[in-house]
């Protein structure tokens, strides 16, 4: 295990976010206060409670995954894109690493990014309304794996994509609707049967139900089931990138 | 001497059917300058793509410092350092940083005086905290050879470096290649320039549509290839060889005041004591006389069109 090599990629990666530290901070702060003043304080006002708690409470934890999803994977895709756009990846290619040193470093730092973030929306969140986190251990072991996961989806994504235009494409036709649809505003109870059936296709229901189970001990679906759902699709992720890395798919000629 | 880079049978073949590389056979030996000429698309660059492991090669073997570059690859590529043709940088990251980051992406420990003094070697030391979009075209290259040394490579590839690069850096670079020599580098360079390969090879290859066409000393080559003129200058014009000197192949110069005579160094006899005394026989007036051989461009670029 070349470790030299991952921390080097580690911190070159990070040197990238530090340069853009305001931007990095102010974006996702402001965002998170739009969101709270819009749907906590003007229409929450209006939502009495969901599943007995203030509706600014209930969307603190979808608000935060919503970032962190969206933060982790256009962060990844954009740190290992970027290398192939500019040509700088003949560097990678050539130094005596390996796939799993590769993806460590780029997608430790994304995944740390994204936790940074995560954590700066909470943060801010306090301002805005009363939380309480029943179970604070959970919730960042959900956080962190998240953060992980989505960093690696976002790592195949720059990988895949041959411009800019793609590089955006996935974040936006999939990954987007799939958070916004994935209750990251309301309950899953408080849909139709019918889609309450169809929801439950979509993956990001039992991240945001398993985060938000650590925040408010209430779910839409079994915590275990949370677990599950991002185990298998962290590896999913993992499988992908070792094929990537084991055939050269849109890397080496 | 023992060969450092082993090629064996190397062949790069895409889906297309072009095949960039077909069947190489190389071996570098250890601490020698080699300089690989060829015209665009001869596959020099898909050659050391392969060795480097950027590109995966259809069939054949490649050992460096006998490791083997698919099932070692970790010590094959630790002793190989890469000067790309084009200028690939991170613009927005400092020259310091970018440096070390290669180095670190080799597995070596962080070793700030050893990247000082490559800085200094290749005059960077200025320029070691700015941003990389802030250099020259030439400065840049020299950050691309920084990076490539700063892992302390055994093996150097040199792809094009002196590409789109003034005189002055020119020569800076030959110097620097030189020093390396001099540490014991074996350095294997791709060049256009036919007079760099001649100013600091030892060992020239031609590459010419995925073979390797040629491959010798430097030396050797410009002898056995080379031939040798004499360039007599006459007093006065004249229109036509004198029957007597008819026998030496003689030809007239473009002024009409000088005659050529093409000799084979490698012969017992030259010829050019009968010639002269021949010349002053024919009772031509002699001014001035010089010798000059082929260059190396010139074989190369008749062994290239023999083959097109």
């Amino acid at each position: 295990m070349n470790l030299t090599a991952v921390a080097s990629i580690y911190r070159f990666e990070m040197a990238r976010f530090f340069r853009t530290m305001a931007q990095s901070i102010v974006s996702p702060v402001l965002s998170t206060s739009l969101y709270f003043v819009v749907f906590g304080t003007a229409i929450g006002s209006r939502i009495e409670s969901v599943e007995g708690h203030s509706y600014g409470a209930f969307i603190v934890p979808g608000l935060i995954m919503l970032s962190v999803m969206t933060q982790a994977t256009s962060n990844a895709s954009f740190g290992i894109y970027f290398p192939k756009f500019i040509g700088t990846i003949y560097e990678l290619l050539s130094a005596p690493v390996n796939f799993l040193e590769i993806t460590l470093g780029y997608v430790g730092a994304a995944a740390t990014k994204a936790l940074f973030i995560g954590v700066i929306i909470l943060i801010t969140a306090f301002f805005f309304v009363d939380i309480s986190i029943a179970h604070p251990f959970w919730m960042l072991g959900f956080l962190v794996l998240t953060c992980i996961s989505f960093s690696l989806l976002g790592f195949i994504i720059g990988i895949w994509a041959g411009n800019f235009e793609q590089l955006q494409l996935i974040p936006l036709l999939i990954i987007t609707p799939l958070v916004f649809l994935g209750g990251s505003f309301y309950s899953i109870t408080m849909l139709p049967p019918v889609w309450q059936t169809i929801t439950m296709f979509n993956p990001v229901v039992y991240l945001i139900s398993g985060f938000r189970w650590a925040f408010l001990d209430t779910a839409d679906v079994p915590v275990g089931l949370s677990l599950l759902a991002i185990a298998l699709f962290t590896g999913a992720c993992l499988t992908a990138i070792w094929w990537i890395f084991r055939t050269g798919w849109r890397i080496r000629q | 001497m023992s060969s450092i880079v082993s090629v064996r049978n190397l062949r790069k073949a895409y889906g297309t059917g072009f095949e960039a590389l077909k069947s190489v056979n190389l071996e570098i030996e250890e601490g020698e300058i080699l300089a690989l000429l060829g015209p665009n698309g001869a596959g020099k660059t898909t050659l050391i793509s392969t060795i480097c492991g950027i590109i995966v090669p259809t069939s054949g073997t490649v050992t460096v410092g006998g490791h083997d570059i698919g099932t070692n690859f970790r010590e094959a590529r630790a002793m190989i350092g890469l000067v790309p043709q084009e200028i690939n940088l991170e613009p927005f990251e400092t020259v310091i940083n970018s440096v070390r980051f290669s180095r670190g992406l080799f597995g070596k420990p962080r070793n700030d005086a050893f990247i000082d003094e490559i800085l200094k070697q290749l005059s960077l030391f200025d320029k070691k905290n700015s941003k990389i979009m802030t250099l020259s075209g030439g400065m840049k290259r020299r950050v691309l050879i920084a990076k490539a040394l700063s892992h302390e490579p055994r093996v150097l590839f040199l792809d094009e470096p002196t590409a789109g690069v003034d005189v002055e850096l020119r020569k800076d670079m030959w110097k620097v290649v030189a020093e390396l020599k001099a540490a014991g580098v074996t350095i294997i360079l791709t060049t256009h320039y036919i007079e760099e390969a001649e100013a600091i090879a030892d060992r020239v290859g031609v590459i010419s549509k995925g073979e390797i066409l040629l491959m010798q000393d430097k030396a050797d080559l410009m002898t056995q290839m080379g031939k040798k003129q004499l360039v007599v200058d006459l007093q006065s014009i004249i229109t036509d060889v004198p029957a007597a000197l008819k026998s030496y192949g003689l030809e007239i110069g473009q002024d009409g005041k000088s005659l050529i005579y093409t000799y084979d160094t490698k012969g017992e006899r030259t010829g050019i004591t009968t010639l002269l005394n021949d010349l002053q026989k024919a009772g031509l007036q002699m001014t001035d006389m010089k010798t000059q051989q082929s260059s190396l461009e010139d074989i190369f670029v008749g062994l290239v069109k023999e083959t097109a």
